[in-house]
């Protein structure tokens, strides 16, 4: 009995951290499965949604379930969890071990302080501008919009739960300064430099994820996800609109 | 112009590495997928082929440079996926869409969504196509061994 118990934990301790750090579903599920094989499971059970997993051992035995409130894209963690699996499964680390370890994954902080994800979303911002077409006068304004609206996102997001607000936020400040800089001269397609700026904001990942889902079956992450994505588009979409609408 | 566009597709894929927290270790690699990603993509379009075709063919080439380095490196493919693929999502569209659709201008928004969805599912089958034809050479070789 007190194994399994075990078993359990450590299943929905690896798709938990998988889940929250933006794993596909199928991932999720299928580590969970792997994890609960080789400790000597014979028929588990695991159903990831965006926003919970259920795992039980056997088809008639208890089910755990657990809520997942948020979510991000922490690839690091992923291959961190991957790889204790792997271990797991091949043996070479007992499960207390791998369940030590898997703790100290989710406890720790993302790979990267603020201010280099701000730097990098600044450089994808400009890059973005030259790739759509744009010119290198709009590569500096670009630049800066974009990293004003990723701190403005992170730093709203910090205050206000609500993720939708903060990334309206975010694109209300690249909106607002793009057509500053391009007023002042600054840069002379705005529209070139907002859809470089907005880049790091948008759910691209999310559209993408939610159609391989919806093709590999996963109905209801793959609609969820879809929906995600739509409505943080729409966010951005509204946020840059406004400055439309008042110029 | 070439030049131009290999190094920014490389910067941005491998400074969305860094916003997704990619291992370190690994950013290089993201950059160099996303940069050959992007490359075929800019070239086919360049030689007039429609931009549906050649996000498929482009996504292919992702994959399977993906599915390379996840061998070669042994972490998750998800990690070279996810940030080689990123210039190739149709973000931009999608932001335009919805700009449009706030702007009241609802036939040009509509056209552009259903672009997003098409590029969208392009990128998703050229995805799964790799991971198809891996997973059919993985079960061709196990039967013949």
């Amino acid at each position: 009995m007190e194994e399994t118990i075990t078993i359990e934990k450590i299943c929905m301790l690896a798709g938990k951290i998988m889940l929250v750090s933006g794993a596909e579903t199928n991932r999720v599920e299928d580590t969970m499965n792997r994890i609960a094989s080789s400790l000597g499971v014979k028929n588990p059970q695991s159903y990831a949604t965006p926003t919970g997993i259920n795992f039980s051992v056997d088809v008639a035995a208890t089910t755990n379930s657990l809520r997942i409130l948020k979510r991000s894209t922490d690839l690091h963690k992923i291959a961190e969890v991957n790889d204790v699996s792997r271990k797991l499964t091949a043996g070479s680390i007992p499960i207390h071990e791998a369940f030590r370890q898997l703790k100290a994954i989710e406890r720790e902080n993302s790979e990267y302080p603020a201010w280099v994800q701000i730097i990098a979303a600044a450089l994808v911002s400009g890059c973005f501008t030259i790739m759509f077409g744009g010119t290198w006068e709009d590569f500096l304004p670009a630049l800066i919009a974009g990293a004003l609206g990723f701190t403005g996102m992170l730093t709203f997001e910090r205050v206000v739960e609500i993720r939708f607000l903060a990334e309206f936020f975010g694109a209300f400040l690249i909106g607002a300064s793009a057509y500053l800089f391009v007023s002042m001269g600054f840069g002379n397609a705005l529209n070139m430099v907002i859809i470089g700026a907005v880049m790091p904001l948008v759910p691209g990942l999310h559209i993408t994820n939610a159609i391989r889902d919806l093709m590999s079956g996963h109905l209801v992450s793959g609609l969820s996800k879809g929906v995600e994505a739509m409505l943080t588009a729409f966010a951005i979409g509204a946020g840059v609109a406004i400055i439309y609408a008042f110029v | 112009m070439v030049i131009t566009q290999l190094i920014t597709s490389f910067i941005a894929a491998s400074g969305f590495g860094i916003l997704f927290n990619a291992p370190r270790n690994s950013l290089i690699q993201c950059g160099l997928v996303g940069m050959f990603g992007w490359i075929l993509y800019y070239f086919l379009v360049e030689r007039g082929m429609d931009v549906v075709p050649a996000t498929i063919f482009a996504a292919i080439l992702v994959a399977l440079l993906s599915h390379i380095c996840s061998r070669y490196y042994k972490m998750p493919i998800i990690i070279f996926n996810v940030s080689g693929i990123i210039p190739l999502v149709p973000g931009g569209i999608a932001y335009n869409a919805m700009r449009h659709f706030v702007e009241n201008d609802y036939y040009t928004a509509i056209q552009l969504s259903t672009q997003v969805i098409l590029l969208a599912g392009g990128i998703a089958i050229g995805l799964m196509f790799s991971e198809v034809v891996n997973q059919v050479v993985r079960k061709v070789g196990r039967l013949r061994g």
